[in-house]
């Protein structure tokens, strides 16, 4: 059996990257995409604990957040699809109307 | 022993798939990456047993989330965007801020949580694979019993960002 422990390492290691990937990228897309390795490190950890505590629980969080994710992306792409369209830019430091 | 082998091919992969999502220049190779790493964590789901989500992973992450992405990737798809740097100026302060946090959670992990026999998080016994079984069936009776109400509340969740996307579909906006 693996322990859990590697899985919470693993876990770390993926949010940490989406953590940097939101940081650091410029174009908003991306931005979205390095949101969605960050949810799905969470659910890695929810899973994992459901395992180790021999409950469901955690497995019914993760499908919860996995319905997040999903309202997530299609919002946050229209979004992006009207921000387009008015202005032709995805990059995220550009976008800058609402800046004093 | 094959747990073992499944679960470092399948972490390998996410991780590497994971950073390259991160690290690629043009998006949609980023898109094609995170299709790996959200395939990959499904790998992961079955050596967890955890069949249901295994399914829902596949068909709602990659059937339904990337293919989105994968669109809105080709409607606002620039030439220009490939010329222009990828990343901020910031990058390399934000990087070394990003892995700060992981070694705080990591020391959260050593320091935080203490069980009966004062082990961390990352010292826990493992376990045998407990009695979670049929996945299916649990997973529903779980969501219609004790989680009824949060369940409603996503079912709205989802209808609001129905609507959400259809505004912002709209052509004058």
């Amino acid at each position: 059996m693996i322990p859990t422990s590697h899985y919470l390492i693993l876990s770390l290691l993926l949010f940490t990257i989406g953590v940097i990937g939101v940081v650091t990228r410029r174009n908003v897309v991306i931005i979205l995409m390095s949101i969605e390795l960050i949810l799905n490190a969470v659910n890695i950890n929810l899973v994992a604990f459901s395992r180790h505590l021999g409950s469901i629980d955690g497995q019914a969080f993760a499908i919860f957040i996995i319905t997040d994710a999903a309202a997530e992306a299609a919002v946050g792409l229209g979004i992006i699809i009207a921000y387009f369209r008015n202005r032709q830019t995805l990059l995220a430091d550009e976008m800058d109307l609402l800046r004093w | 022993m094959m747990d073992q082998i499944l679960f470092y091919f399948f972490g390998g992969l996410a991780v590497l798939s994971a950073v390259l999502v991160v690290t690629s220049r043009s998006a949609i190779y980023s898109a094609i990456f995170l299709i790996t790493t959200l395939l990959a964590t499904a790998g992961l789901y079955l050596t967890l047993r955890a069949e249901f989500l295994f399914a829902v992973q596949i068909i709602l992450y990659v059937g339904g989330i990337m293919v989105l992405f994968a669109f809105v990737i080709m409607l606002v798809n620039l030439d220009v965007a490939l010329h222009q740097a990828q990343f901020n100026r910031q990058r390399w302060v934000a990087t070394l801020l990003g892995l700060v946090l992981g070694a705080q959670l990591l020391l959260a992990f050593l320091l935080g949580h203490r069980d009966g026999a004062n082990r961390d998080l990352l010292n826990l016994p493992s376990v045998a694979v407990t009695q979670l079984e049929p996945n299916t069936q649990l997973i529903g009776d779980v969501l219609f019993n004790k989680y009824v109400i949060p369940f409603e509340i996503a079912s709205i969740l989802l209808l609001v960002a129905l609507v959400g996307a259809v505004v912002m579909g709209k052509k004058r906006i």
